[in-house]
């Protein structure tokens, strides 16, 4: 690379760095030697080792320190040098000895079996240990005061044999050394970093452009440092929408473009919207307890549907049915619980329709709700999409059309209807997308064609009434690679502001 | 949805030509049941609750048969008096109905004992509402002297060896010491008799609905002649099982006899409502529903000709004939002509509907108020809060943080199995359980929320009143009042609308830092500084604000 070019991007810290490699090549020495901290300093070489000047190279080595007790020795000198100056070539007692050279019994004790194995030192056994001089010992030199006086902390290479040896006696003594495992870090030049050393580099280059320099024009004298751009940033993510709102929203706009208009309604409903209405018998197995909430109280029905509905499911009514033939319960209907299926806004909704303003096309994506325990595959609330056409002139092969229209904009191209069962359709279809990468046929929703016994009792009259529906986890799963449906409702937030934008 | 396996071998008899594994497959699924797998000579499928016929494999195969077109129309099946009685006492105003037959002929081998085993079980747990509305019994017809009598009894005083026990017991020990006995007992709670099937030699057959007399109620390999009870709260519940049951045994071989059912006469006044005189049972025979067949074009848009109609009814098991169609006794659910069509589409192919899509004029559009949500999500995420969605249910502990209603309003759920067993009244309990889960990721952490809110309220037909709220939570070292009330305001200037606020208290608000919303003079919602006894028993070390909007009420004031 240019060695021009690489200058001009050098950052502040850097040509702070380079002149001190000269002579430096220790990242405790180099952070002296530059006037950074040790921080800067590391990160001045990193970029240079990034920008392929020199190597680091980081090594473990044992390192010998003095601990409390050779700090005081290094002042007061080593204690079998202080014993021995106190000894005469007359014998003294050994508390009188500790007493002149102020050490303790215990010191005392370690130093004097140094000196007798130097055969400086005589012992003889009284009342109490008597020592003297030996006899020609004049002079002693500890090789440990020596020792002492070296520069600590020291790396264990740079010692002799001979003092290792004297490291490995000190060990075994009390707080007296320390050998510990430090990293230490060098600098290795590469020929850049060498030619680097050798530039004149300018340690006074502009890193920000400031308001004040464009008001006084002084940027023209200046020079800019060339930032690396090609090194990256730390992350940063915006404020967002939940991502299952991102793939809701998507789903209403296929509707609405397709010219459907949105439902909306309550959560807390009646048994009678949510089941009866739908012509759903009230003893189905589906509508057992432990399938739906149920809330306290009674709801009140309106009273002209409400025998309209309960004809129909003692009798079949005017509807041509046989109906379920049961004593319909009016306690049953009153139940208050909360809604199971999106159906009962479609259910609403053509009730609420007059003859005039058919043909009608109908959605709603909405939360229903089923009493199980959370598990990985399972949730107590979950959106449901909902699409319903009321057109006298609608058939099941209109059914298909809008399914492929609808499945298209989602991303599946081919479908399939296969027979199915739901108590408030006839036909009932299961509907199954070919899956672009799986290559496989996939179930993802159903649909049909509402039963007369409930187009008539609601909208007064007969007509065809197309219905679909599918559950929206499926689509989040896939989209967001979930594997665990609960992470929906985690609200991890490094998970949201990173999650990918419906993209659809 | 029952799901039953069925012995693949015995299937493919049936079926009256050969079909390769992946036609088998496919034929299965555009019959209408759900295919599980095909292994192993088992075939694991789902059977729809309208389709009881089709739990066992000779059910399952009568269908296939006709569907593929090798035995097309419908099944007749002969019956001829046994002679035999079944008198039905007044006492069983618990389950007052019963429906009887014989069948003989048989030699019931292993496979269709298993086959007889899993229709009875998979029946009484669907179509008899696990054994609620009705239960069915199977008997070798050898140890058992007519006429019978299907009479309620006190269980103390009478004695019977159970299905499956060593020893005879007390009726009244089944409840306790039978499994069937336990698992039931639910159906039977303030009965003080159980409805018996007793023989003319006083031996007991069954006490229902929990278990057969281990003497008489025993099916083997080798069994030639079977008597055959269906019992329960719905006559024409059972006489469809019991149908369901015979016609499998006559497609074995089994030739099928009536008897007569006497019920107590028509003028009899008897509490049961079982008062409907002698019938004479099973019957077999076929129904009739008139059936207009410009429905099928209507529904379906299909252009058929007669012949090609006739074709698809016989394809069903059914026959058509000049606008009126049989229907075989078995198939429990025909309602409505509508019924037939959803048959015709299945024997025409799903497969084969050509989709077509109208050149209707209809106008789209989002609800007024969602649009007006969207764009509030919007203005949010521009002011850097991002968006949650926490659960509408939730413990009663979590809710209690920031409980503004008094407790009486706090909608609890009535039968919950989890401990989320309530409705949420605030959205901001919610948001702080987020802020707790979130403490090891990036500050600040600003959030807000937009979803439903609910509290008691006799004026609302479920007397529940529901509102749709946004709560908004800025979470971080720094974060007080005057951030709180600038997202606010700047929410609200987009809104064009200028708030007002006005001081109030709050248990849940450091004092002096809690404030109402006033657009238009309207209360819109609430600011304040989170009080710290509340972020500590939420857990939450770091300061909150929060904001607590009605959508509806700002939606009404924007569009007054």
């Amino acid at each position: 690379m240019d060695l021009k070019a690489v200058i001009s991007k050098l950052h502040p810290l850097e040509r702070k760095v380079i002149p001190v490699l000269i002579t430096n090549r220790e990242l405790g020495a180099i952070s002296i030697a530059s006037g950074l901290d040790l921080t800067e300093t590391m990160r001045a070489l990193q970029w240079l080792e990034n920008k392929e000047a020199l190597t680091l190279e980081s090594k473990m080595y044992k390192v010998v320190s003095l601990d409390s007790n050779g700090l005081i020795y290094l002042k007061a000198g080593v204690p079998e040098q202080r014993l021995f100056d106190v000894l005469s070539s007359e014998f003294q007692s050994l508390s009188v000895v500790a007493a002149k050279s102020k050490l303790s019994v215990e010191e005392v004790t370690a130093s004097l079996g140094i000196l007798m194995r130097e055969r400086v030192c005589e012992s003889r056994k009284e009342a109490e240990l008597m020592l003297r001089k030996a006899p020609g010992a004049q002079t002693f030199v500890s090789t440990v005061s020596a020792f002492l006086a070296k520069p600590f902390p020291i790396n264990i290479t740079f010692l002799s044999s001979a003092e290792l040896d004297i490291v490995e006696a000190l060990k075994k003594r009390k707080s007296f050394i320390r050998v510990e495992e430090k990293k230490i870090v060098t600098v290795v030049l590469t020929a850049l970093g060498e030619a680097l050393t050798k530039e004149e580099i300018n340690s006074d280059v502009v890193n920000r452009l400031t308001p004040a320099m464009l008001k006084s024009g002084s940027w023209q004298d200046k020079e800019f440092r060339a930032y690396d751009i090609e090194m990256g940033v730390p992350s940063i993510s915006g404020a967002r929408v939940h991502f299952t709102n991102q793939a809701i929203d998507y789903i209403k706009n296929i509707w609405v473009e397709m010219g459907f208009r949105e439902m909306t309604g309550n959560y807390v409903q009646s048994a009678f919207w949510d089941l009866d209405a739908l012509f759903v018998p009230q003893d189905h197995p589906a509508r057992e307890m432990q399938d739906t909430f149920y809330l306290p109280g009674k709801a009140r029905l309106s009273a002209p549907l409400f025998s309209v509905v309960k004809e129909v499911h003692e009798t079949g009514g005017k509807t041509g049915s046989l109906g379920w033939r049961y004593p319909f319960s009016k306690a049953e209907s009153e139940q208050i619980l909360l809604r199971t299926h999106t159906t009962v806004l479609s259910a609403q909704t053509i009730a609420g329709l007059k003859k005039e303003q058919l043909p009608a096309k109908f959605f709603a994506v909405g939360k229903v709700f089923r009493n199980e325990a959370l598990d990985w595959k399972h949730l107590f609330e979950f959106d449901q999409v909902e699409g319903i056409v009321i057109d006298p002139d609608a058939t099941l092969a209109h059914l298909k059309g809008y399914l492929q229209e609808f499945y298209s904009k989602m991303g599946y191209s081919q479908i399939r209807m296969r027979p199915a069962h739901f108590p408030y359709t006839e036909p009932s279809l299961e509907i199954d997308v070919f899956h672009p990468i799986r290559k496989e046929w996939v179930e993802l929703g159903g649909a049909g064609i509402f039963r007369p016994e409930v187009v008539r009792s609601l909208l007064g009259f007969d007509c065809t009434v197309l219905a679909w529906g599918q559950g929206m986890g499926r689509i989040i799963s896939e989209y967001w690679k979930i594997t665990d449906i609960r992470v929906m409702y985690t609200n991890d937030l490094a998970m949201i502001r990173k999650a990918k934008v419906y993209l659809k | 949805m029952p799901s039953v396996t069925l012995n693949q071998k015995v299937v493919e008899k049936l079926l009256g030509k050969k079909l390769s594994l992946e036609d088998l497959k496919d034929r299965i699924s555009m019959l209408g049941t759900d295919l599980d797998s095909i292994s192993d000579g088992q075939i694991k499928v789902e059977i729809f609750p309208n389709r009881p016929d089709l739990l066992c494999e000779h059910g399952f195969g009568r269908a296939l048969s006709s569907f593929i077109g090798s035995h097309k129309g419908i099944r007749l099946y002969k019956v001829v008096p046994s002679g035999h009685k079944v008198i039905v006492d007044p006492s069983v105003a618990m389950r007052p109905f019963t429906v009887c037959a014989i069948v003989r002929g048989l030699s019931i081998t292993e496979e269709q004992l298993a086959e007889l085993i899993q229709l009875q079980e998979k029946l009484a747990t669907t179509h008899g509402r696990n054994r609620a509305k009705s239960a069915y019994g199977i008997y070798p017809l050898a140890n058992i002297s007519f006429p019978l009598r299907y009479v309620a009894m006190d269980p103390t005083t009478v004695s019977f060896q159970p299905l499956g026990f060593g020893h005879s017991m007390k009726a009244s020990e089944v409840l306790e010491l039978h499994p069937k006995g336990r698992a039931y007992a639910h159906l039977t709670k303030g009965w003080t008799k159980y409805p018996f099937f007793v023989d003319a030699k006083d031996s007991v057959l069954c006490m229902l609905p929990f278990t057969n007399s281990e003497d008489t109620g025993k099916v083997s390999v080798g069994t030639k002649e079977l008597f055959l009870e269906s019992s329960g709260t719905d006559l024409r519940n059972c006489q469809v099982a019991l149908n369901i049951m015979v016609t499998a045994l006559a497609d074995m071989g089994g030739k099928v006899e009536s008897l007569e059912v006497v019920y107590p006469a028509k003028s009899a006044k008897v509490k049961s409502g079982n008062n409907i005189g002698t019938i004479v049972t099973p019957d077999l025979r076929a129904t009739t529903m008139k059936f207009d067949a410009t429905y099928v074009e209507k529904v379906l848009g299909l252009k058929l000709k007669n012949t090609e109609l006739v074709d698809l009814f016989a394809r069903m098991g059914f026959v058509y004939s000049k606008g009126v169609v049989s229907i075989p006794c078995y198939r429990a659910d025909i309602l409505h002509p509508v019924d037939f069509v959803e048959d015709i589409a299945i024997a025409y192919g799903y497969e084969n509907f050509k989709p077509v899509i109208p050149k209707i004029a209809t106008i789209g559009e989002q609800d007024p108020f969602e649009k007006f949500i969207s764009k509030l999500r919007v203005l949010c995420v521009g002011l850097g809060i991002t968006e949650v969605v926490n659960y509408h249910l939730a413990s009663r502990d979590g809710l209690s943080l920031f409980l503004e209603s008094e407790d009486s309003k706090l909608v609890a759920l009535k039968n919950a199995i989890s401990e989320h067993n309530h409705l949420r009244q605030s959205i901001l309990p919610g948001l702080l359980k987020t802020l707790s889960t979130n403490q090891h990721n990036e500050y600040p952490q600003e959030i807000f929320e937009v979803g439903r809110v609910f509290s008691f309220d006799s004026a609302f037909d479920c007397g529940v009143r529901e509102d749709t709220a946004l709560g908004v939570a800025l979470c971080h070292e720094k974060a007080d009042f005057t951030e709180i009330q600038q997202k606010v305001d700047a929410l609200c200037v987009a809104l064009g609308l200028q708030i007002r606020i006005k001081e109030m208290t709050h248990p849940s608000f450091i004092t002096g830092r809690v404030g109402a919303l006033f657009a238009e003079k309207k209360v819109i919602g609430f600011i304040g500084e989170v009080h710290p006894r509340v972020l500590t028993s939420a857990g939450v070390m770091m300061p909150v604000v929060v904001g607590h909007i009605d959508l509806r009420a700002l939606y009404d004031i924007c569009h007054m």
